[in-house]
């Protein structure tokens, strides 16, 4: 029972066993890794891809993929620069605005693919395509500089020791998990992931729902937006680049599974945590940026991997729990 | 023995629970059509996989052309010139017919392909028995029968000796299965053999000269097609003892509960019917005679072309599961893996998936309230679980099946339509799925059943509506019914 109940937490909690290996093995690598400051450094720059990363949780559970995010982002900080220096616009009203527009772009990502019956990959692959375009249309092609201070706040600001970010990143977390396991909302999103046709013989209109998982997905790449607004403290049409490659790779290390009906707000959240880590650590190990992206990619490959490893396991466990009987066999002559 | 192309001799095989075939022995002379009949479930299938290569035969010798096999594979079968036809083709859509003949072929030696003598090649296949495709033509651009005679033609050009066709006609017209039932007759003037498996038993005197009967996995008759009426034919497919039980139950009908008129869509020609509470009406016909298609229409799972549907006398607009679930309708698909219960989700979340809404204050799932109705679902249908947070993938067929009536019966169901419910269940778990029908038509529901044994329409129900084709074809009453008249009406006749 003792054993049997520590390999389960194992098994469960593999990202936070995996976080403490890595901090241990960065800390030998270079002592600054282990201080407080670098903490809060890590914390506010997974603040951006944990929101986001929350956001394609919502799709990945509900059996899609969005790697439309990045693009909303770039958008979001393009249109939000925009309206303050260009547009005359404030700009509280330009990030509220800009919020409204990355939801549309999420719903419309949603409703291209699940009404469309397309392959969510290639269907968001397209959408983060033309959304690109848009940013850069948006901009002139050009970054956007000159902002209002106060508007960086979101992106830089702190409350005590507590960057912003980081408390958005918390709250919109806590916010998720509740509507994930507290409401029959959050279980459609599970039910229509696991098994769609199951779910929608059982009344959920499953179309609907993923749709709404997309858009979800959108509001959050929005929000997501504005922190990266604040903290690149400009309009960038590039703001949003490889951002859905890292959200990818996080929520899939964070245990969200590919195959959808699976996943765990915390354990999402420790995998954008770990992400940074990486990149944090392994630039005070003075690795170069090339390098990294080799290892992000094969750590994308070895998550994904096992991820399908488990699922496969699963299915074949589920195959042997029912025995073969000849009545299925014969029944189709 | 000489004339004999393929004999099978005392092939038995088994699978856990049941014996496919029964030391089941025939023969196949050169140049013959033999039609192998039998209900649903009569081991045709089991057959043809032996005689295929699809699976091994625990005991048993086939031998093909005077040689003896203890088993076949696909490659050897393939190499021996026996070939099947499925009804699901297994041609190349977007490559030109000539391309699929001889797929897999090499016709010319060097590494470029030789087009011109490609289609050569498969123009002089096709006109060697008259069919009048284009070599050229894209095969996704034929209708099926062209499809299916391209297959033929592809066994043909692989020297096929047997060719075994699997319900060829069941997608084609009057006017294409006699294109089909001419080349039939060309091919047998080749000295090809071929086995022949239909429902319809019009088809085989015009094609078949002998045909075999099976039943529960054995080899009942083998005779001249001419010497055995349809009613001998139909005599000889049912012929069996009912040998399960049927609990019986108090039958007390109350009001009409659903009424159907004139539905149709999903190759289902307009059907009315209506079930009053306490009744348990069977749905019959054999696979692919639209039994489930009418049972999805009905739910609303899928989109209906015509018709109106009757809930406790008013008429109600359903066009998609959830406006079925709010009409009080429960839906128990064919297919439990794949849409009946999510086996990655535990009992409890499989209980009350229709009704969440209901069980959720401010959208927050009342946690209480959600134990309370899994725990008396798990007891009333009795499901065997050490938990109710037990995934449903970990559960035996029969426990699966309670979960998802349990689902039906938490959200207050009036009308209950059972798609195959004891498939893939054990014998013992079979009573208790009959009981608790029964136990529900007693509390009053309204009941369809459907089912491919025999048996277990005859037991269960109380009235039989049997269809054929997508067409209704007769109402049964407890009273007149026998497997004679069921098979009968099924097989599409009206009279013998």
């Amino acid at each position: 029972m003792k054993k049997s109940s520590v390999m389960h937490f194992v098994k469960e909690y593999t990202v936070v066993i995996v976080m403490i290996l890595l901090g241990a093995v960065f800390t030998i690598g270079n002592p600054a890794f282990l201080t407080g400051n670098n903490f809060i450094t890590i914390l506010r720059q997974s603040s951006m891809t944990g929101v986001a990363g929350v956001g394609v949780m919502f799709v990945m559970i509900a059996g899609g993929i969005n790697l439309a995010v990045g693009s909303v982002i770039s958008i979001v900080t393009v249109l939000v620069a925009m309206c303050c220096v260009n547009w005359g616009i404030h700009w509280a009203i330009g990030m509220v605005l800009s919020v409204i527009a990355a939801t549309v772009c999420g719903w419309f990502t949603g409703f291209a693919i699940v009404k469309g019956k397309i392959a969510p990959m290639i269907g968001s692959l397209a959408v983060k395509t033309i959304l690109g375009g848009v940013a850069y249309i948006i901009c002139g092609g050009l970054p956007v500089y000159g902002i209002p201070q106060e508007s960086k706040y979101l992106g830089q600001g702190t409350i005590g020791f507590l960057p912003v970010p980081v408390i958005i990143f918390v709250i919109i977390g806590a916010i998720a998990a509740f509507v994930l396991n507290k409401t029959y909302l959050g279980r459609y999103f599970y039910a229509a992931g696991s098994n769609d046709e199951a779910a929608r013989l059982s009344g959920i209109n499953t179309t609907r729902i993923r749709i709404l998982a997309y858009t979800i997905s959108g509001l959050l790449a929005g929000i997501a937006g504005i922190m990266m607004y604040g903290r690149v403290g400009s309009g960038q049409p590039i703001a949003g680049n490889e951002v859905e490659m890292n959200v990818l790779t996080a929520v899939v290390i964070g245990g969200v599974s590919m195959a959808g009906g699976e996943g765990k707000v915390f354990k999402a959240c420790c995998g954008c945590v770990l992400i940074s880590m990486l990149t944090n650590g392994l630039t005070l190990m003075n690795i170069s940026e090339y390098t990294q992206m080799v290892i992000r990619g094969a750590i994308f490959l070895g998550a994904v991997l096992l991820d399908s490893y488990q699922h496969r396991a699963k299915q074949q466990k589920v195959v042997h729990a029912e025995p073969k009987s000849g009545q299925t066999e014969g029944a189709k002559a | 023995m000489a004339d004999n192309i393929l004999t099978l001799k005392n092939i038995t095989k088994r699978y856990p629970g049941v014996v496919a075939l029964n030391d089941v022995s025939i023969e196949v002379r050169r140049g013959e059509v033999l039609a192998l009949i039998g209900e649903n479930g009569a081991g045709k299938s089991t057959m043809i996989k032996t005689i295929t290569g699809a699976i091994r035969p625990d005991e048993g010798t086939i031998s093909f052309e005077g040689k003896d096999y203890s088993a076949l594979d696909p490659a050897l079968t393939r190499d021996l010139g026996i070939a099947a036809i499925y009804q699901e083709f297994t041609l190349a859509p977007t490559l030109t017919v000539a391309e699929n003949i001889f797929m897999g072929q090499r016709i010319n030696s060097g590494p470029v392909r030789d087009t011109r003598l490609l289609f050569e090649k498969a123009q002089q296949v096709l006109d060697r028995f008259g069919v009048d495709i284009n070599p050229r033509s894209l095969v996704r651009d034929l209708t099926v029968a062209y499809k299916q005679l391209v297959e033929i033609a592809k066994a043909i050009a692989k020297n096929a000796k047997l060719i075994i066709m699997d319900e060829p006609t069941a997608p084609l017209t009057d006017d294409e299965v006699d294109i089909l039932m001419k080349i039939v007759h060309e091919l047998k003037a080749e000295g090809i053999s071929i086995i022949f498996i239909s429902h319809r038993l019009d088809e085989l005197y015009r094609v078949a000269d002998r045909v075999t009967v099976m039943r529960d996995g054995e080899v009942i008759i083998t005779k001249e097609v001419n010497e055995l009426s349809k009613a001998d034919l139909i005599y000889y497919m049912v012929g069996r003892e009912l040998k399960e039980s049927f609990p019986s139950r108090h039958i007390a009908y109350g009001d009409v509960a659903l009424e159907v008129k004139d539905l149709t869509g999903s190759g289902v020609a307009p059907v009315s019917f209506s079930v009053r509470r306490g009744e348990i009406v069977g749905l019959a016909g054999l696979v692919g005679a639209g039994r489930t298609e009418l049972a999805r229409l009905i739910f609303g799972a899928d989109p209906k072309d015509g018709g109106e549907i009757f809930v406790d006398g008013k008429k109600v607009e359903i066009r998609s599961p959830r406006d079925a679930v709010d009409h009080g309708i429960g839906y128990v698909s064919e297919d439990r893996k794949q849409s009946g219960v999510l086996l990655r989700m535990p009992i409890s979340k499989n209980i009350t998936l229709p009704i969440l809404k209901r069980i959720s204050h401010l959208g927050v799932v009342d946690t209480k309230k959600e134990a309370e109705v899994v725990t008396k679902q798990i007891d009333d249908m009795r499901i065997r679980t050490p938990s109710a947070e037990q995934l449903a993938g970990n559960l035996s067929g029969g426990n699966q099946q309670k979960v998802v009536l349990g689902k039906w019966l938490a959200s207050d169901s009036k009308i209950l339509i059972l798609d195959e419910p004891t498939r893939g269940i054990d014998v013992g778990a079979k009573q208790e799925i009959y009981k608790l029908i029964n136990q529900l038509a007693e509390e009053g529901m309204a009941i369809i059943v459907i089912s491919s044994e025999m048996e277990e329409v005859l037991g269960l129900t109380d009235r039989m509506l049997i269809l054929y084709e997508g067409h209704f074809m007769a109402e049964l009453k407890k009273e007149d019914y026998s497997q004679e008249r069921v098979l009968q009406y099924a097989s599409g006749e009206q009279s013998v």
